[in-house]
C-alpha cells in the first residue's frame, strides 16, 4: 500500500477507535455540545448572549478536540507503548501521524460545523457573514492547538496525571476566553493572560466569522497571535518528542 | 543472496558515560534460530533494538539482511518481524482487527485469519485487545510481527511471565518459524529456552559476549563428564574426560566391597553450568539479596 493509502488506513482506524472510546466521543463531541444546549437555553431570549455564546464554544470544541484529545491520545500511546510500536512496523511515520492527527482535524471541523447549525437551527441564530473566515480560523486553530497539545504531552509524566495537567490548562482557559459570557469586564490581569493565550484570539477570529462580519483583514492580529502559538508547539513538541 | 542474515562487529553502545555495549561481535546465518542468553541489564536488548533499528548505535558496524538498520529503511522493515518487550496495542480493536490493520503495510502480508491461528488466538479472534491475558497479549503481538511474512524474526524475552503452558506454546509457534525456513533472532534470559530453542547461542555479559556456540559444545573444554554418587550421605563428585573407564573403575570397586552406588548420575555439563560460572558474578548477587 502507498503511503497515502496507509494513512487513509491509519486514519480510518482512528475514526474507529474514536468512537468505540466513550469518553473520548463524550469529551470531544457529547460535553461541549451538552453545555451549548444547556447554556443556550438559559440565554435563549437574549440575542447578545447568543452571540457570545456560539463562537466562544466553537473556539472551545476547537481546543477539546485538539488540544486535550492530543495531550492524551500522545500520552496514552507513550505509556503503552504503541509509540515505539509504531517505530517498528513498516508504516512510514508520516503516514501514521497523518491518519493520527488527521482524526483530530476532522473531529474538529465536525464539532465547529455542529455549533453553527445548532446555534442556527435551535437557537436562530444566524448562518456565519464569513464561511472562509470560519474556515480559516478553524484550520490555524485546530494545527496551533494540536501542535501544542502534542508538546504538553512531552511534560506530562504518565498517562494517570494527564487529566490534572490538561485541566489545569483548559478550564482557566475557556473561563477567561469568553466561551460562556463576554469577558468585557475581566480584571484587568485575567484579561492581559488572555490576550497572550490563543483561546481568545480564535473566538475572536469565530465572532468575526459568524456574528459581526468582520473579516480576515480585521482580524489578522488575532490570526497571527494563533499561528505564533502554533509556530512555537510545533518546535517544542519536535524538540523534546518522547516514544517511550 | 548472501547466507548470513545478520552481521554484527565490534557493535558500541553508550548512554552517556555508561557503556550498556562493548564491542560485541556475531553473525547469525538464514534460517538459524540464534539466541542471546544473559543476564537482565547485560545488554541483550540493547543490542536487539540496535538491529531492529530502533536505537542508534555508537559505534561499530552491523548489516541486517544487507542494510543497516539505523537507517530505517521501508525494504528492510517489510521484511522483518519484531516482537519488543511491552509493546502495547489499541484497547479498542479486536484481534482481527488489529492483525488485519498491521498486515497492511506489507506488501505480501499473510492471511489474517491464519496468522491468528499460527499463534493459537483463533478462540479469541473477536476479542478486544484489551480484554486479552498477558499471554495472550504476547502471542497477539507475534501474530502482529508474523503477519507480514518476515524473512527475519526478532523476538526479545518472548516467554517472559508465561505460564507452562503457554510457554509450551510460544516454543511450538518458534519450532514452527524454523521449520519455515525463518531466521529467528532470540534474546532470553531462560537457559532451557536457549537449550531448547537455538541452534546457536551467545551469552552476554555486561555489554560484552562471554562465551559462544550450539548450545551443546558450551560445555568446558577439559573434564567434559561429571561423575557422582551418594557415600555416607554426600555426594561425590568426579570430571572425566573418560566415563567409561571411571564408571567400570567406581563399580568394580563397589562390588569388590559389597556395596551399592547409590544414587548414580553423569552429566555433561549443562548450559546451566556454563551460563552460572560465566555470569557467576550475578548470580552471587542474587543469592546474597536472598538470604
Amino acid at each position: 500500500m502507498s503511503p497515502a493509502g496507509l494513512a487513509w488506513a491509519q486514519f480510518r482506524l482512528e475514526r474507529k477507535l474514536f468512537w468505540r472510546n466513550p469518553s473520548a466521543a463524550f469529551f470531544n463531541f457529547g460535553l461541549p455540545l451538552l453545555l451549548l444546549v444547556l447554556v443556550a437555553s438559559v440565554f435563549a431570549s437574549k440575542p447578545d448572549e447568543l452571540d457570545v455564546l456560539i463562537p466562544g464554544v466553537a473556539g472551545m470544541s476547537v481546543m477539546a478536540t485538539t488540544f486535550n484529545a492530543m495531550a492524551y491520545n500522545v500520552t496514552f500511546r507513550r505509556d503503552q507503548g504503541l509509540l515505539k510500536r509504531a517505530l517498528t512496523t513498516p508504516v512510514p511515520l508520516g503516514s501514521y501521524f497523518a491518519g493520527f492527527l488527521g482524526n483530530a482535524v476532522a473531529n474538529a471541523f465536525v464539532q465547529v460545523g455542529l455549533v453553527v447549525v445548532i446555534g442556527h437551527l435551535a437557537f436562530g441564530v444566524d448562518w456565519p457573514k464569513d464561511w472562509g473566515e470560519l474556515v480559516v480560523f478553524t484550520a490555524v486553530g485546530v494545527a496551533s492547538f494540536g501542535a501544542l497539545g502534542i508538546a504538553l504531552a512531552q511534560a506530562i509524566p504518565n498517562f494517570d496525571s494527564t487529566a490534572a495537567y490538561v485541566n489545569l490548562i483548559f478550564l482557566p482557559a475557556i473561563l477567561i476566553s469568553g466561551v460562556f459570557y463576554s469577558t468585557d469586564s475581566l480584571p484587568s490581569v485575567l484579561d492581559f493572560i488572555a490576550r497572550a493565550l490563543p483561546l481568545k484570539h480564535v473566538i475572536d477570529g469565530f465572532t468575526g466569522a459568524i456574528v459581526t462580519g468582520q473579516g480576515l483583514a480585521d482580524n489578522a492580529g488575532a490570526l497571527a497571535v494563533v499561528a505564533l502559538w502554533g509556530v512555537a508547539g510545533i518546535v517544542l513538541a519536535f524538540r523534546s518528542f518522547r516514544w517511550e | 543472496m548472501t547466507e548470513t542474515a545478520i552481521e554484527v562487529s565490534d557493535l558500541r553502545k553508550s548512554y552517556g558515560p555508561v557503556e550498556a555495549v562493548r564491542g560485541v561481535s556475531f553473525a547469525v546465518e538464514r534460517g538459524e534460530v540464534f539466541g542471546l542468553l544473559g543476564p537482565n541489564g547485560a545488554g541483550k536488548t540493547t543490542t536487539v533494538e540496535i538491529l531492529e533499528g530502533y536505537r542508534e548505535r555508537s559505534g561499530g558496524h552491523v548489516a541486517v539482511l544487507g542494510h543497516d538498520p539505523q537507517k530505517r529503511s521501508r525494504e528492510l522493515q517489510q521484511r522483518v518481524g519484531i516482537v519488543l518487550q511491552s509493546c502495547g496495542f489499541y484497547p479498542q480493536l479486536t484481534v482481527n482487527e488489529a492483525v488485519a490493520h498491521a498486515a497492511k503495510a506489507y506488501p505480501h502480508p499473510r492471511q489474517t485469519r491464519e496468522t491468528v491461528a499460527l499463534v493459537g488466538l483463533e478462540a479469541s479472534s473477536d476479542v478486544r485487545t484489551k480484554q486479552l491475558s498477558g499471554g495472550q497479549q504476547r502471542r497477539l503481538d507475534l501474530a502482529l510481527a508474523l503477519v507480514g511474512d518476515p524473512e527475519l524474526v526478532f523476538l526479545d524475552e518472548p516467554t517472559t511471565g508465561f505460564d507452562p503452558a503457554a510457554r509450551r506454546l510460544a516454543w511450538n509457534a518458534i519450532r514452527a518459524l524454523k521449520d519455515m525456513g525463518k531466521t529467528v533472532v532470540l534474546t532470553t534470559h531462560y537457559l532451557d529456552e536457549a537449550q531448547t530453542l537455538a541452534d546457536r547461542v551467545a551469552i552476554i555479559k555486561e555489554g560484552a559476549i562471554v562465551a559462544s556456540g550450539p548450545p551443546s559444545d558450551l560445555g568446558p573444554g577439559s573434564a567434559g563428564y561429571r561423575v557422582s554418587y551418594l557415600s555416607g550421605g554426600s555426594r561425590i563428585e568426579h570430571q572425566t574426560e573418560d566415563p567409561t573407564d571411571l564408571l567400570h573403575r567406581l563399580t568394580g570397586d563397589a562390588i569388590a566391597r559389597g556395596e551399592r552406588l547409590e544414587g548414580i548420575e553423569v552429566a555433561r555439563p549443562s548450559l546451566e553450568d556454563v551460563y552460572m560460572q560465566l555470569t557467576a558474578e550475578e548470580h552471587v548477587a542474587t543469592t546474597g539479596e536472598g538470604s
